[in-house]
């Protein structure tokens, strides 16, 4: 049975042990997993760079800066209130890309992706889905239809969406899915427009114009 | 068609917190035996959702950013005060809105779509008017598909139902309906 | 305090006669939003059934010092720091499951269930009963969203705990797997337990209006 009538201090100091007792256990459980938490984030990242820049030896993170790309976070801000794009480089350290993410409402909720880019020659060389609500079975084959996967492998930019076989073969369509336009659309968009945000910032890194 | 826009028509007909992500299902079967008490729980709910938010935005840039562990407990124990004091206040001010509104906010505190709708902005990372407009898209969801429950209610009241269908089973399965229908919406805002 | 029922009964109370999910129409949150696929209900039963266990046993052993008065707000701070530690701990050890589960688990900590025990039960037992009590409803909650992970995901994709039940010619029933599937599965078993409960009466109203007539009729 509880305690019926406590005077105020005893409320008081109840709740403040509980609430003690409660922050040192959460303390305690988030220090033994944090470091994991942090490093599946860390894998599942490294995992879409490897997937979208076709396996590059390794790979720096880049912050976009009041309209700069720099190596290092400024000081005194949060790195995860930056934006970031990864640059990865081949075995003889030559730069083979960018990774850049983005995400733009899609048919059910926003589309989250990663893909990769080549100022060299001007082409996306990989895409691939990190989130997303889309239809099972129709929109969600964004992702797992691997043909429509296949199609950001080398394509030229800015893409152009076109209907499954309507295409003129010019080196920058991609052929949509049919019943999921929407989807579709909106993964070339995310590209597109990112593509229009950071372009210039990435065709005139120091790094890559060297090659 | 701006952010802000897209943010508020998406909570609250796209992904509805009750119809799509099944949030708030308490009032959602509870409070929908008639149109007028779903209206007035409708109206208290997006009160609360704005209060939620606010207080939502404060501590996730002021306090957690240092103590994001805390997040859970710091929510749900600040929100309960937050809707409490101003449960007294409006007493306090104006009793009238109180009698209308007020025996709704304790039931909503404890409603998983106003934690619901502080976690969702804290992992979308909303900033203040974004929030804002998620909160009143999101209150506005949940009495669109308060009202709407209840007037279906409402008529099947007067209904020869089998016996079978007499508990919540009937509830469900329009509400099946009902989500079904809103389905109809995804698709709406996309370029 | 004596405690008015047997340990037996605390025991298996909750699992069917008293399911907090299909009797009591508690929880529906988690039980609608996360049984598209059995390895999520899974997921989530195990994860409330730790919540609710952990904080049972603490609202238990730690009853004669709570006053009367936050008994509530130190209720929710007990079940709060589980949930948080549930979340964390998940998240460590199967991420793909935590992403799948997202905010609910979070929102374990308003499952009006786990409250409900606290205050119905185990603040007022000992703490071997309500050990008893939160195992029998955390299983009872469990088979709940266990049978409708399994519908869900057998009509919904043909598969269950992703393997394929019904062949590639199966052409699953996607709604099953989206929102309405959800409301759908619990208001057909919902249903099915109003008929089966109406059938169930009706035989002994009629056993108690003519016992002789349906012996005899069964007899013959």
């Amino acid at each position: 049975m509880t305690i019926r009538g406590a005077p105020a201090w005893r409320l008081v100091t109840t709740l403040a042990a509980a609430g003690g007792m409660a922050g040192l256990l959460i303390v305690v459980v988030f220090e033994w997993a944090e470091p994991r938490i942090e490093a599946h984030r860390a894998a599942v990242l490294a995992a879409a760079i490897d997937n979208v820049l076709a396996s590059p030896a390794h790979y720096d993170t880049l912050y976009v800066v009041d309209g700069a790309l720099r190596e290092t976070p400024p000081e005194g801000v949060l790195e995860r209130d930056l934006e970031r794009v990864f640059l990865g480089y081949d075995e003889s350290d030559v730069p083979v890309g960018f990774a850049v993410t983005g995400g733009e409402p899609g048919y059910q909720d926003i589309i989250q992706l990663i893909f990769g880019y080549d100022p060299g020659s001007g082409e996306v060389v990989g895409m691939e889905v990190l989130e997303s609500k889309e239809t099972p079975g129709l929109g969600d084959k964004i992702e797992k239809d691997a043909e429509f996967v296949a199609e950001f492998d080398g394509v030229q930019t800015p893409l152009v969406g076109v209907k499954q076989g309507a295409g003129q073969g010019d080196p920058s369509e991609v052929d949509m899915i049919t019943g999921a336009t929407i989807s579709s659309r909106t993964v070339i968009a995310i590209i597109n427009n990112r593509l229009e945000e950071l372009g210039p910032l990435l065709d005139t890194y120091p790094a890559t114009v060297k090659r | 068609m701006s952010d802000l826009f897209w943010i508020l028509i998406s909570a609250m007909v796209v992904n509805n917190f009750t119809l799509a992500l099944f949030l708030g299902l308490c009032p959602f079967m509870g409070v929908s035996a008639r149109v007028a008490t779903a209206l007035r729980m409708g109206a208290a709910n997006i009160f609360v959702m704005v209060i939620t938010s606010l207080t939502a935005w404060v501590l996730n840039t002021f306090v957690l950013t240092y103590a994001p562990y805390l997040r859970l407990i710091s929510f749900i124990v600040v929100i309960a005060s937050l809707v409490q004091i101003v449960e007294m206040t409006i007493k306090k001010l104006s009793p009238t809105l109180f009698r209308e509104l007020g025996i709704f906010l304790p039931l909503i505190t404890t409603n998983c779509a106003i934690l619901g709708l502080a976690i969702f902005q804290t992992n979308r990372g909303y900033g203040l008017l974004e929030g804002l407009a998620f909160a009143v898209g999101a209150g506005l969801g949940l009495a669109l598909a308060l009202v709407l429950m209840a007037s279906i209610r409402q008529q099947t009241e007067l209904s020869d139902l089998p016996g079978l269908a007499r508990n919540m089973g009937l509830v469900l399965i329009v509400a099946a309906s009902l989500s079904m229908a809103f389905m109809g919406f995804a698709g709406l805002l996309s370029s | 305090m004596k405690s008015a029922t047997t340990a037996q009964y605390d025991l298996i109370r909750g699992i069917w006669r008293e399911n907090p999910v299909l009797i009591h129409l508690l929880g529906l949150c988690p039980a609608l939003a996360v049984t598209n696929t059995v390895a999520n209900s899974l997921a989530m039963g195990l994860a409330t059934f730790f919540v609710l266990m952990g904080s049972s046993l603490l609202v238990s052993t730690f009853k004669r010092f709570i006053p009367h008065e936050v008994r509530i707000s130190a209720y929710i701070l007990i079940i709060a720091t589980f949930v948080t530690i549930a979340d964390l701990v998940l998240a460590a050890v199967v991420p793909e499951i935590h992403k799948a589960l997202g905010a609910f688990i979070a929102l374990i900590v308003v499952n009006c269930m786990i409250l409900g025990r606290q205050e119905a039960f185990a603040s007022k037992r000992p703490v071997s009963r309500a050990a008893l009590d939160a195992t029998g409803t955390g299983i009872g909650f469990l088979i709940a969203m266990l049978m409708m992970g399994s519908v869900r995901e057998l009509l919904g994709n043909g598969t269950l705990l992703g393997y394929s039940v019904f062949g590639a010619g199966f052409e699953p029933w996607i709604i099953m797997i989206l929102p309405p599937g959800g409301f759908l599965t619990l208001g057909v078993f919902l249903l099915a337990m109003g008929w089966w409960r109406g059938r169930t009466e009706g035989a002994q109203a009629r056993v108690r209006r003519w016992p002789h007539g349906v012996a005899t009729r069964r007899a013959a």
